[in-house]
C-alpha cells in the first residue's frame, strides 16, 4: 500500500447526545468530510474504556477519536472529565508502546457543531494519513499472545487511573 | 446460538442511494456476512411498507435479529425497534447503522462512500448479535408540570394546562410576569393595544386555582428523568410578606427613593426603590430593590414600612428554597435585546436621540414614560423626521448571521404610530422587508400608502457631524441606497435602531441545568425543526417561544399551546417507558473496591458494609456508563452498550482490515470479564 493511497482507517468513539448529535448535523447540513472515521455511539464519552481504544488500534484501526460534549456540557454532568483523564492517561500508555499520540484525538463538539467536528474529522484524516499504517496487529511480537496482553494492558492502566476520591 | 439476522438498506429516494450502491451492499451483507440470512434494499424503509418488510420477514424467515442501514437512530430507532416488535421480536434485538447522515450526505465518491455504509453494517450486524432482550421500565408521570418563563409563551402554555384540569408551577425570574409583550403598546399587524390582550391573560393565571405562581424566583437545580423530576429553586426576598400584602401601592408612594429603570422602562423612565415594574403587574405585591433602597445602604428610612396598613414589609426576610417534584418542564425563557452599543457607528449611548426599539416601546405606550408621547430626549421636543434602521446586529456576519424575523414587522409598526401621532417624515433604512406570515403584507403596503419612506440599503454610519447648513443640529443617517447605486445623507432628528432578538445571556446555562442543547448562535435545540418543533432531545423538557429561535407573538403562543398538549399527552398516558439503558453489578465479581462509588454523577451507587460490595440503584441511574468502564474487576454492566456489544462492533467496523490483511477475525473470544 504505497503512502498516497493510504487510507486511514479510524474508530470514533461518539458520545450520544453533544457529537452523535453534531454528526448527525453535519449530515444534514450536507457538509461533505473524509469518509474514513468509522462511528460508534455510546452514551457518554464516560463509556469509553480504554480498552476499546487499545484493542481497536490493536484490530487494525489506524486512529482513534474519540468525542463528546464540552466540559461543563455534558449530559451527565461530568462525566467527559473522567474521559479528559483517561485520554491523557492514555496517550501516556500510546507513547510507552511507540505508538504516535496523534493517532488517537479527544475532540469536543457540541450538538451545534456539525462543521467543527467534520473538520475535526478531515483534519485528523490527514494526520494519520501522514503517519502511515499503523499495523500494530502485525508488528505486535508477542504473536497470538497479543490479545491477551492488551487486556493485561488495559487493566494496567485501569488500576493506575480510577484511583479512588 | 445461530442467530437469524436480517439487513434492510435504505434508499431513502435518492438520499442514499443517489451516492451509496445500495443494492451491492445488500448483496454484500448477505454473502460475507455472518449471521445474514436475508438483505434488502428498499426505496424508503421508515414507510409503512418497509416496516411491514420487517416485520414479514420476522415470522416468515424466522429473523431473530434486525439491522436497518438507513438514516439517524436519533430520527427513525423507535420506528423500526416498533417494526421489530410488531413481528414479535424484542424491540431491542435491533441495530441501525446510519449511512444518510454519516455516509451518503457527507462522502463526495461514491466507491469510499459504499465502502464506508458496508464496514458501518458489519459494525451493526456484528453487534446485534450480541443484543439482549430488555424490557423498558414503566414509571408513573407526576401530573405536576413546571413553566420557567412567564412572557407570552410561558403563560399561554401554564393556561392551557391549568384550564385542562391539571397543575402547573409557573417560575418567572422577574418580579412580574409578561415578558417582554408587557412592555409594548400596540402589537402588529392588528395593532391590538397588548395590554389588552395580555393583561386579561395575567389576571387569569393570577386568579386560576390549578396555577402556583413562583414570581422573582430562579431554578437552580434540577434532577430526576421524564415523568419525575425533582427541582430546587430559589425564591428571593421581596422584602414584602405577600400573605399579608393587599397590594395597595402606598409604600411604593412613600418611598422617597427614585432611581431609572432599566428593565422594564428600557432606561427612559423611573421607579421608587420599592416598586411593581407597572401597574398591572403579577402578582400585585411589591418588591425592594436592595441596591437603591436607602435603608439597605445606610441602616434608615423605613418609609415603606411606617406607611404599610397591613405590615407587610419584612426587611428581614430572607431569599428562600423550595423544592418541587414535577413530570414535565417547559422552558419559555425568551430572548433579549441586541445591545445596540456594540455598533458604535450608530452612536446609541453617544448621541442622544438615538434609540432602541425597546425605548421605542416604551415611549409609544400611553401607560409609558412620556404618556405616549413621541419626543426626543429632552422630553418635550416633537421630531419632524425619524429614521429607522432595520438589522441592527442581525443578517450581520460580525453579530448574528440570522435574520431576527419581527423586526421588519415592529419598524413598520413604529412607522405607523410616528405617523399617527406626529408631523415626522419617517425613512425606514432596510436590506429587504420581510412580511411573511398573514396580514403582514398587507400591513406594509398600508404603511406605503400612510406615506413611510423606505430606502434600502444597510447604513453604514449615524453621525452628528455637519457637512452642510441643512445639516446643523441633525443627525445625519449615511447610507448607499442600492436602488439607486448612490451614496445618501439623510437628516432626522431622531433615530430608531432595530436591534437583533438574542438569546438570554445564561441561556447555555439554562440549557445545561436542563440536559438540553443549543444551537451555535445560543439559541435552545428542538428535537426536529420540522416535525418536533417544541420537544428536545431530553424526555420531558420541552421548549416554546422566543427560546427556540426569533418569533413573533403569534408563533410564540403556538408553541405555548404545542408544548402543552405535547405534556397533557403525557400525562393522560399517566405512564412512561424508560430506556433500560442502565448500568448493574455482578456482585460475585465485584471486590468492593468502591471506585465505581465516586464515580457516578447521580450517586446512584450505594457500597453495601455487610455484603461488602457495591449495588447500584436503578431508579437512579442514567446509563452513562462511566463506571462500567472504570470497574477493574469488570463487574459492572452497561445494558445495551456492553462490552461485548463494542467490542464486536469495533471488529464488525474494521471488517476490511480483518479480511484483507489474510488475517482473520478472532474466533468468538470469552467476553472480556
Ligand atoms: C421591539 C420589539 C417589538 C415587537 N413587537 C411585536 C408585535 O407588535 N407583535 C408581535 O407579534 N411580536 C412582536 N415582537 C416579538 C415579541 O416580543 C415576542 O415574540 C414575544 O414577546 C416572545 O415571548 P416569549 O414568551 O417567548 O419571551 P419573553 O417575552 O422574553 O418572556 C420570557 C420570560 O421568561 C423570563 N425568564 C427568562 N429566563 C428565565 C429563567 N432562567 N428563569 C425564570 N424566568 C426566566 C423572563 O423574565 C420573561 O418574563 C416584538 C419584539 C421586539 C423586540
Ligand atoms: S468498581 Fe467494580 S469492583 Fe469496585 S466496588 Fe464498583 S463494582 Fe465493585
Ligand atoms: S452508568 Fe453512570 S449513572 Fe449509571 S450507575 Fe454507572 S456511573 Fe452512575
Ligand atoms: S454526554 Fe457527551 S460527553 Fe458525556
Amino acid at each position: 500500500m504505497s503512502d498516497e493511497t493510504f487510507e486511514p482507517r479510524i474508530v470514533g468513539f461518539l458520545c450520544n447526545w453533544c457529537s452523535y448529535r453534531a454528526a448527525d448535523l453535519a449530515g444534514t447540513a450536507r457538509i461533505h468530510y473524509a469518509p474514513n472515521v468509522r462511528i460508534i455511539r455510546t452514551m457518554c464519552t464516560g463509556r469509553v474504556d480504554p480498552t476499546f481504544v487499545l484493542k481497536a488500534l490493536a484490530l487494525g484501526a489506524d486512529g482513534v477519536m474519540i468525542a463528546g460534549c464540552h466540559p461543563g456540557e455534558c449530559h451527565y454532568l461530568e462525566q467527559n472529565f473522567k474521559a479528559l483523564r483517561r485520554y491523557q492517561m492514555l496517550k501516556h500508555t500510546l507513547r510507552a508502546l511507540g505508538i504516535e499520540e496523534k493517532r488517537l484525538r479527544l475532540q469536543w463538539a457540541s450538538a451545534a457543531e456539525g462543521a467543527q467536528l467534520a473538520a475535526a474529522i478531515s483534519e485528523m484524516t490527514e494526520t494519520v494519513r501522514r503517519l502511515g499504517p499503523l499495523n500494530w496487529r502485525d508488528n505486535w511480537d508477542e504473536g497470538d499472545r497479543y490479545e491477551q496482553a492488551i487486556e493485561s494492558l488495559a487493566r494496567e492502566h485501569a488500576e493506575a487511573l480510577e484511583v479512588p476520591a | 446460538m445461530a442467530e437469524r439476522v436480517g439487513v434492510y438498506v435504505c434508499h431513502c429516494g435518492s438520499n442514499i442511494a443517489g451516492v451509496v450502491d445500495v443494492e451491492a451492499v445488500a448483496r454484500w451483507a448477505e454473502a460475507n456476512l455472518e449471521g445474514v440470512v436475508v438483505a434488502r434494499d428498499y426505496k424508503f424503509m421508515c414507510s409503512s411498507l418497509g416496516q411491514e418488510l420487517v416485520k414479514e420477514d420476522i415470522e416468515k424467515e424466522g429473523l431473530t435479529r434486525v439491522v436497518v442501514a438507513a438514516c439517524s437512530p436519533h430520527l427513525h430507532e423507535k420506528t423500526f425497534r416498533r417494526a421489530c416488535a410488531a413481528g414479535g421480536l424484542n424491540p431491542y434485538y435491533f441495530q441501525m447503522a446510519s449511512i444518510r447522515e454519516q455516509v451518503s450526505w457527507v462522502t463526495e465518491d461514491r466507491a469510499q462512500a459504499t465502502q464506508k455504509a458496508k464496514m458501518l453494517i458489519a459494525g451493526a450486524v456484528q453487534r446485534v448479535l450480541h443484543h439482549q432482550a430488555l424490557e423498558p421500565s414503566q414509571v408513573p408521570v407526576n401530573e405536576h408540570t413546571m413553566i420557567v418563563g412567564a412572557g407570552i409563551a410561558g403563560i399561554q402554555a401554564a393556561l392551557e394546562l391549568a384550564d385542562a384540569g391539571h397543575p402547573v408551577y409557573l417560575v418567572e425570574r422577574e418580579p412580574s410576569i409578561g415578558g417582554h409583550m408587557a412592555q409594548f403598546d400596540k402589537t402588529f399587524p392588528t395593532l391590538d393595544c397588548a395590554a389588552c390582550i395580555l393583561t386579561p391573560k395575567m389576571s387569569d393565571v393570577d386568579a386560576h386555582d390549578n396555577i402556583k405562581l413562583l414570581s422573582y424566583s430562579e431554578v437552580e437545580e434540577v434532577s430526576g428523568f421524564i415523568g419525575n423530576f425533582h427541582v430546587r429553586l430559589r425564591k428571593k426576598a421581596r422584602y414584602v410578606d405577600e400573605d399579608t400584602c393587599t397590594g395597595c401601592g402606598i409604600c411604593i408612594e412613600k418611598c422617597p427613593k427614585k432611581v431609572v429603570d432599566e428593565v422594564f422602562e428600557a432606561g427612559l423612565g423611573y421607579r421608587k426603590a420599592i416598586y411593581r415594574p407597572f401597574p398591572q403587574a403579577v402578582p400585585k405585591y411589591p418588591v425592594i430593590d436592595t441596591e437603591s433602597c436607602i435603608y439597605f445602604e445606610r441602616g434608615t428610612c423605613k418609609a415603606c414600612e411606617k406607611f404599610c396598613p397591613t405590615g407587610a414589609i419584612d426587611f428581614e426576610q430572607q431569599d428562600s428554597m423550595m423544592e418541587l417534584d414535577v413530570g414535565n418542564i417547559v422552558l419559555a425563557t425568551g430572548f433579549r435585546l441586541f445591545d445596540c452599543t456594540r455598533i458604535p457607528q450608530y452612536g446609541y449611548g453617544r448621541l442622544a436621540n438615538v434609540f432602541t426599539s425597546l425605548e421605542f416601546e416604551r415611549m409609544g405606550n400611553a401607560a409609558g414614560p412620556t404618556g405616549g408621547r413621541i419626543v426626543l430626549r429632552d422630553g418635550v421636543t416633537e421630531p419632524k423626521s425619524v429614521a429607522i434602521v432595520h438589522c441592527v446586529g442581525s443578517r450581520d456576519s460580525r453579530h448574528h448571521p440570522y435574520c431576527s424575523a419581527v423586526c421588519c414587522m415592529a419598524a413598520l409598526k413604529f412607522g405607523h404610530l410616528v405617523l399617527e401621532r406626529t408631523q415626522a417624515e419617517v425613512y425606514s433604512f432596510y436590506i429587504d422587508i420581510r412580511t411573511p406570515q398573514k396580514g403582514y403584507e398587507e400591513f406594509y403596503d398600508r404603511l406605503q400608502e400612510e406615506g413611510m419612506h423606505f430606502v434600502r440599503g444597510r447604513v453604514a454610519e449615524i453621525t452628528d457631524a455637519a457637512r452642510s447648513p441643512g445639516e446643523e443640529g441633525k443627525l445625519i443617517v449615511q447610507v448607499e441606497d442600492t436602488l439607486i447605486g448612490r451614496q445618501r445623507r439623510v437628516p432626522v432628528d431622531m433615530v430608531i435602531l432595530m436591534g437583533a432578538m438574542e438569546p438570554r445571556l445564561d441561556a447555555k446555562e439554562v440549557a445545561v441545568r436542563f440536559g438540553i442543547s443549543c444551537s451555535m448562535d445560543g439559541w435552545f435545540i428542538e428535537r426536529h425543526p420540522k416535525l418536533d418543533p417544541v420537544a428536545t432531545m431530553t424526555d420531558g423538557v420541552f421548549i416554546a417561544g422566543t427560546c427556540q429561535g426569533p418569533k413573533d407573538i403569534p408563533g410564540s403562543v403556538a408553541q405555548g399551546a404545542a408544548a402543552a398538549a405535547r405534556v397533557q399527552g403525557m400525562i393522560s398516558r399517566g405512564t412512561v417507558l424508560i430506556e433500560p439503558v442502565v448500568a448493574s453489578i455482578d456482585e460475585s465479581k465485584c471486590s468492593g473496591c468502591r471506585i465505581c462509588n465516586d464515580l457516578c454523577p447521580f450517586n446512584a451507587i450505594d457500597y453495601l458494609e455487610q455484603e461488602g460490595v457495591s449495588r447500584i440503584q436503578t431508579a437512579l441511574c442514567k446509563g452513562c456508563g462511566t463506571c462500567v468502564a472504570a470497574c477493574p474487576s469488570g463487574a459492572i454492566t452497561g445494558a445495551h452498550f456492553n462490552d461485548e456489544q463494542i467490542m464486536a462492533e469495533i471488529e464488525g467496523l474494521l471488517y476490511d482490515v480483518l479480511h484483507t490483511n489474510g488475517a482473520q477475525a478472532p474466533a468468538e473470544e470469552p467476553a472480556p470479564a
